[in-house]
């Protein structure tokens, strides 16, 4: 098992490499020069030929390529002063570094998934054990079609609903907005508490769909009625054996969620006017910043090639077929 | 012998007398395409220290009454009538409660293919362990020391170790000796296999065979072994069973069965099945047609569509018009009188069986 | 290696003549395994089939036993080509097909059919019977007198079935009805060979007669040689005129009916046939009983069978010489002509005796404790 995780994370690795030479390419596939784009709208020939020194763009693109890698390991020196690694250059819009803007947007990103997934993980896994158990009763009924409806909703179209109900007419809760946890944990989860729902409603109705289905198979499985041919109670049977098995096939899907999670941060952001990563992905591509482009799209391969590692170790955890094989 | 075989003078019909006894048992499940009468009018008792082997194919009836016996089945989809008292407890009206009392302490269960009974998330120390801590409150400890105690008896080299291996890394004989080792934990007094061999490979069965039958002496459970094959019948059990479309259809001693079967079904598998020691020249005898539909049972006798005898029964009585009865204790329910029964065998079936 | 020529279909054979139709030598099937630590490569193989050798006579039924995991369906897929062969060669009527391409097979095939096991997985469920019958005659573009159509309905008819099912769908079938339509589908083409993978172990009892009945009587009536592969010793017994044992890839002995079942000289066929549960209740009056021979534990790995003889882990009478070195296919003294073992220490040619090998511990534990006799659980018993 540790040794299939080292392997995964090398070609983790690899696959990130494969990533930057690739954005990198991109970089250089426009056809308009790179340079232009940092210039400006009043871009002076001297400017240019001083920014195409300051990125390096007369050099081969090899050469530029190994640069910018270097200066993510090691950190660059650019006109505006020393990059520290890591180092994604520097934005054409503001000069600020890449990776200062990301830290600086990534706290609210992370706590916009990182909360959508605790709400929907136990949302969804909890309605769908529900349904299970109360199988072809109204209860699994109303949770089924439920969830049928809501996982059509859109996260740009239930938004404003949620906002004009619970904000603008009853007031029941101010405008979505981000406050550090580290400053105010209170107003961090009240602030947060719209994106979160409405970002993770989907994922709920699939969720709960997905691990009733799931559940409901598990529950005819043959070592689940060995367990009850032992005695044990219909609960520990329920938990112990069927839930327990329906755990594999969840987290194989979630793996691949992860992906179509970060998507519904960048929705969410923009829905909500909350100045995240998601929207910085956005922002950098409209005005067409490109080293913050790039260091985006690698920032956030990168979180999703480790979530995917995460999935693989918790594989190893939940099924020791998979340990000790 | 057990009361299946008892005479006149024995005890009263609800089977006081015997450990396990089930009367007129019915079950029905409700599906999408109607009713399914899985079993019907089954009575029949098992005696400790005795085997009774129910043989039948599928879609007999036979899992499905076991099934039953342990309270396994779906409450909200299943209907189950009749009486089944185990050692003077009543079982079929009784809460959910009781019934989880009694499964894998009272009695309990072996299935069929071992490497999906057993759960691949626990090790096989603690799905034996299981029971037995949950029906005498022992300790993790205790349970550990039963389990590696259990899997030393079913023949498990170095249970030490062993036991805190998990399923996959057990071979198809080892998983079977394991589970037997979980259903024999709590020292039960009926033990339900229901066809626990089939899925392995004929030395490993001759092995879980024999070990079944040195550890029934050893606890003197009861024993209900299910299974499709006479061979393994004939090789464990003391009394028979045959079923046939959710019914009892010819019932004795192993002796009696195999020796002089009386229902048409009957001879029908025996001379469907080639044996070892056959003649290779005798053709095959198959029973024609196909199982009955549990939906809509054919009308009188279950087995008259594929019988070739219908047409003997002497006395205008119709096989598809009125169903025979099963006697108690020895005996076929067939309308044939016990005359051709015994010439229909002797002079028709018997030279088939080679 | 036949890459340049392809093969032709050869004349019609007379059926049951006795010339072999089929000859395979040193047949091997290795399945490799990826491991390996950091870069995946391959660390080891399944040794599924490993050097076998065999030859089926035109007409004939040859059968193929052997606990799971001996390889016997393997060999059945190497023997229709399904599956590419490690090594070994195939020779069908004089003709190398061990590594011929699917074009060059083309004329073979035809002549090779597979019935397979599972009745449930083997026809395609959106395709009506005819259609599935008729399939194989499409591809190799066969046009019979009279249409396709009235082919298939020949067929339905010969294998038992309603000619006028035709339109219908495998799900409207029964199991033992839809081996039939397996069976019809073999016989679309006429085929010379028929290897039949474990044809009636998913069916019940009473419906297994009806599918041997009528694979016997295709066998007779149209002279197709059989590769029969079963677990079931008794059927096969029924079903073939010459049988081979398989274990862990290897053929242990080969040949008649009477001498495998009667006087079987390997100590695993012993230990096979003795495990058979019989239906036949012995009379009191009979004192000499069947064997009763108890092996311990279960097949081992194919990826790493044990040297030199590959039995010898469960055998009672295995010496250091049997570890050492691979005892060949042969006809041992006392054999009849063309019954051929693989032991070094053969058993004597008898089934009777009522003899008793225990090896497995658990039973060896009870039994001794039943008697109350002293004796090292494991060492095993003869008496």
């Amino acid at each position: 098992m540790f040794k299939f995780l080292i392997r995964r994370s090398v070609g983790a690795f690899v696959i990130l490499i494969l990533i930057s030479a690739f954005t990198f390419a991109m970089f250089f596939a426009i056809p308009q020069d790179p340079a232009l784009l940092a210039c400006g709208k009043n871009c002076t020939p001297q400017n240019l030929a001083i920014i195409h020194e300051n990125l390096g763009l007369d050099k081969p693109i090899t050469a530029q390529y190994w640069e910018f890698m270097k200066g993510i390991v090691a950190g660059r020196d650019f006109a505006v002063g020393h990059c520290d690694a890591p180092c994604f250059g520097v934005s054409f819009n503001d000069d600020r570094f890449v990776w200062d803007t990301i830290i600086d947007r990534l706290p609210l990103t992370l706590s916009l998934t990182v909360g959508g997934l605790v709400i929907f993980l136990t949302l969804g896994l909890g309605a769908g054990m529900i349904a299970a158990r109360n199988k072809g009763t109204f209860i699994d009924k109303a949770f089924s079609s439920a969830s049928l409806v809501l996982s059509s909703m859109q996260i740009y179209f239930l938004g404003p609903i949620v906002l004009g109900l619970l904000v603008y007419s009853t007031g029941w809760l101010s405008s979505p907005k981000y406050v550090p946890i580290t400053e105010n944990p209170a107003a961090w989860f009240v602030g947060l508490l719209i994106p979160w729902f409405v970002m993770s409603l989907i994922f709920t109705a699939n969720y709960t769909r997905m691990s009733r289905s799931t559940l409901i198979e598990q529950l005819q499985e043959d070592h689940v009625r060995t367990a009850k041919a032992k005695g044990m109670s219909e609960k520990y049977v329920f938990f112990r054996y069927a839930w327990r098995g329906s755990l594999t096939p969840i987290v194989t899907i979630l793996g691949i969620d992860l992906g179509a999670l970060l998507g519904g941060a960048i929705v969410t952001e923009l829905t909500f006017s909350l100045a995240g990563v998601g929207r910085l992905a956005v922002e950098s591509v409209l005005y067409k910043d490109l080293p913050l482009t790039m260091g985006v799209m690698l920032v956030s391969a990168a979180f999703i090639l480790l979530c995917n590692l995460v999935v693989d170790a918790v594989y190893g955890f939940i099924d020791p077929r998979v340990r000790l094989s | 012998m057990t009361t299946l075989t008892k005479t006149e003078g024995a005890p009263s019909p609800t089977g006081a007398g015997s450990f396990l006894s089930v009367r007129d048992l019915h079950v029905r499940f409700s599906t999408e395409d109607g009713i399914v009468k899985a079993v019907n009018n089954l009575s029949f008792e098992v005696e400790r220290g005795k085997t009774l082997g129910i043989v039948g194919e599928s879609g007999s009836g036979k899992s499905v009454t076991n099934l039953a016996i342990l309270g396994l089945h779906n409450p909200r989809s299943t209907e189950i009538t009749g009486e089944i008292v185990l050692d003077g407890q009543e079982l079929t009206g009784a809460s959910e409660k009781t019934m989880e009392g009694l499964r894998g302490n009272k009695m309990a269960m072996i299935f069929q293919d071992p490497l999906t009974a057993l759960s691949p998330y626990y090790t096989i120390g603690r799905q034996i362990g299981e029971p037995f801590r949950k029906h005498t409150g022992a300790s993790k400890r205790e349970a550990r020391e039963r389990a590696i105690e259990m899997l030393e008896k079913v023949g498990i080299p170095h249970p030490k170790t062993r036991v805190d291996d998990y399923p996959h890394q057990f071979s198809g004989g080892m998983r079977q000796r394991a589970m037997i080792a979980m259903a024999l934990v709590c020292d039960p007094d009926l033990l339900i296999a229901d066809e626990p061999t089939t899925a392995l490979d004929v030395t490993v069965q001759a092995q879980i065979l024999d070990l079944l039958k040195d550890l029934q002496q050893e606890f003197g459970s009861a024993i209900i072994f299910i299974t499709h094959d006479l061979g393994v019948i004939a090789d464990v059990a003391d009394d028979i069973m045959v079923m046939y479309g959710g019914r009892a259809v010819e019932r004795g001693t192993t002796g009696e069965v195999l020796r002089a079967p009386q229902h048409p079904y009957t001879w029908g598998l025996l001379s469907s099945m080639p044996r070892l020691g056959g003649d290779v020249s005798q053709k095959l005898r198959p029973i024609e047609g196909t199982p009955p539909s549990l939906l809509n049972p054919p009308s009188g006798c279950p087995f008259h569509p594929r019988c070739e005898f219908k047409d003997k029964v002497p006395g205008g009585v119709s096989c598809a018009g009125d169903r025979p009865l099963l006697p108690e204790g020895r005996g076929a329910a067939c309308h044939l009188t016990p005359e051709q029964k015994r010439t229909y065998f002797i002079e028709q079936i018997k030279p088939r069986l080679g | 290696m036949s890459d340049e020529l392809t093969l032709t279909r050869p004349a019609a054979p007379a059926a049951g003549t006795g010339e072999p139709l089929l000859e395979v030598k040193g047949l091997t099937k290795h399945f490799p395994i990826k491991g390996g630590f950091p870069i995946k490569r391959t660390v080891g193989a399944v040794q599924a089939v490993d050097g076998v050798d065999m030859s089926v006579l035109a007409g004939e039924s040859f059968g193929l036993v052997g606990e799971s995991g001996c390889g016997k369906s393997t060999t059945g897929r190497l023997l229709t080509r399904l599956l590419e062969p490690t090594g070994g060669t195939i020779n069908y009527r004089g003709q190398d097909i061990t590594h011929a391409k699917r074009k060059q097979l083309a004329p073979i095939r035809s002549e090779i059919q597979m019935i397979f096991q599972d009745p449930y997985s083997s026809l395609n469920p959106r395709q009506t019977v005819g259609k599935i019958i008729s399939g194989p005659m499409e591809i190799n573009g066969i046009n019979p007198p009279g249409g396709r159509e009235k082919r298939v309905q020949e067929l339905l008819e010969i294998v038992g079935l309603n000619p006028e099912h035709y339109n219908r769908f495998p799900h409207e079938f029964s199991g033992g009805q839809r081996q039939r339509i397996g069976v019809a589908r073999a016989l679309a083409l006429e085929p010379k060979l028929i290897v039949a993978d474990e044809p009636v172990s998913a069916l019940d009892v009473s419906i297994q007669a009806q599918v041997v009945n009528l694979l016997q009587q295709v066998q007779r009536d149209m002279g197709i040689a059989f590769v029969f592969i079963a677990h079931d010793l008794a059927v096969v017994r029924h079903f073939s005129q010459r049988v081979a044992v398989m274990y862990l890839g290897k053929i242990v002995e080969v040949g008649d009916r009477e001498s495998i079942y009667n006087r079987p000289r390997h100590p695993y066929t012993h230990a096979l046939l003795s495990a058979v549960p019989e239906a036949v209740l012995r009379d009191e009056d009979e004192t000499e009983g069947r064997e009763r021979i108890r092996l311990a534990g279960d097949v081992p790995s194919p990826i790493s069978p044990p040297s030199g003889c590959r039995f010898r882990t469960r055998c009672w009478k295995a010496q250091d010489k049997c570890a050492t070195e691979a005892p060949p296919l042969v006809q041992i003294e006392g054999n009849t002509p063309g019954h051929l073992t693989a032991c070094h220490f053969p058993e004597e040619g008898t089934t009777g005796g009522g003899r008793e090998v225990v090896l497995d511990p658990g039973l060896v534990a009870m039994e001794h404790r039943d008697t109350g006799s002293a004796g090292a659980a494991g060492s095993g018993k003869e008496s």
